[in-house]
């Protein structure tokens, strides 16, 4: 019986998520969404220097509903990328490693992602007007 | 590179149902992987019925149940049956543990029984660790010194034994390391959790004298570095330790020697 032959036992299968685990896999997540949209972000840079024709179909996309969901998701990767790697800091440095401080510190991360996202987006949106 | 799903000679099929004898009390159903290397066959799961008031309290008392009344077949590692051995380590109800220290009470419903995840399964229940215990030899887990044996013990203060504390009682189970997805996907060079904790407690010795060694060989991109903080192992530990913030002292010490 050669190691080759053997079945690999059941690994994402099977194991049930603790709160740690869902917030470090959507740090990656947001991570890539951050990478992603900056493509878009270079879209809207190099459309507004390219001429008026070029801005305001840019401006149409992103005023969109697509437009809109897509600046929200990369609105809410921002903050969340943000605030998890402030986590990450503090972990650098020796603290937060007890079970509940990172359960509490998981939470305090997506509340915050939240409220800032929507503080940020609902302003954007007024001032956009 | 990671690959999220499982090979085609390691999907799990549907297995076969020991219906609980007549007359059973309190039922309660128990999903147990099996794999037989001699059949040639994919993994299944099979169904044991077992009557609770018939049974002892742990789930490890419904496996040896199992097989002294049901199916001799069934093949699981266990020993101390008192969570001081590490034998009976794997994946019960969606966590690592050890089936001696969990109780069947805790599990809501059916109880699902794995191997410990992403191991190759040698049969049922018994996963390969050769990888992870040449990687617990990788890390020199023994006293080393450079100056010559004193006439008596090599002393330590009460502090500096108290910084072994949370280091040694590690019984090297690998609920741990066999819970991280770090390890899933990079376990070939990542070192893990459980021997990550065991190279702390060498660095901690005050005894040690090869503590400087010790951190060259872990300062790597892959056997240190692929830690993110997941805490999965930290989550699991039947014995409470916390390997996360062990490896977290780990990267500290390699900062604050630059």
């Amino acid at each position: 019986m050669t190691q080759a032959e053997r079945p690999l036992s059941p690994h994402l299968q099977i194991y049930k998520w603790p709160l740690t685990m869902a917030t470090s896999i959507l740090h990656r997540g947001t991570g890539l969404a951050l990478a992603g949209g900056t493509v878009f972000l270079v879209w809207w840079l190099v459309a507004a220097a390219s001429g008026d024709e070029a801005y305001a179909s840019a401006q149409w996309f992103f005023g969109s509903w697509l437009g809109l969901v897509f600046l929200f998701g990369w609105c809410f990767s921002f903050f969340f990328h943000l605030c998890n790697g402030i986590r990450h800091l503090v972990w650098d440095v020796g603290y937060g490693f007890e079970i509940d401080a990172a359960y509490r510190a998981s939470l305090l991360v997506v509340g915050a992602a939240v409220v800032l996202t929507l503080v940020a987006f609902i302003g954007g949106v007024i001032a956009r007007g | 590179m990671a690959k999220f799903t499982l090979p085609k000679n390691s999907k799990v099929g549907a297995g076969k149902t020991h219906k609980a004898p007549a007359g059973a009390k309190r039922v309660k159903s128990f999903k147990i992987y099996r794999y037989d290397p001699d059949s040639g066959e994919n993994p299944r799961l099979d169904t044991y019925e077992i009557d609770l008031a018939e049974c002892g309290p742990m789930v490890l008392d419904a496996l040896i149940k199992i097989k002294n009344e049901v199916d001799t077949g069934l093949t699981f590692r266990r020993s101390c049956r008192e969570g001081v051995c590490g034998s009976c380590s794997m994946n019960i109800g969606g966590h690592n543990t050890l089936a001696c220290l969990k109780p069947i009470e805790d599990v809501a419903g059916e109880i699902h029984i794995y191997p410990l995840p992403h191991l190759p399964v040698l049969k049922d229940l018994v996963g390969d660790l050769t990888h992870i215990y040449a990687q617990y030899q990788s890390v020199q887990p023994w006293l080393q010194t450079e100056t010559p044996p004193p006439d008596r013990e090599r002393l330590q203060s009460e502090a500096e034994r108290a910084k072994l504390d949370g280091l040694w009682e590690c019984i090297l189970c690998f609920c741990c390391t066999t819970s991280c997805p770090s390890y899933w996907w990079q376990g070939e060079r990542y070192l893990g959790p459980a021997v990550l904790l065991q190279a702390a407690r060498w660095l901690n010795d005050s005894r040690d004298e090869k503590t400087g060694e010790r951190l060259d060989q872990l300062e790597d991109p892959f056997k240190l570095y692929r830690c993110h903080t997941i805490m999965n192992c930290t989550n699991t530990c039947p014995k409470g330790l916390n390997p996360a913030k062990a490896i977290g002292e780990i990267k500290q010490m390699l900062v604050e020697r630059r």
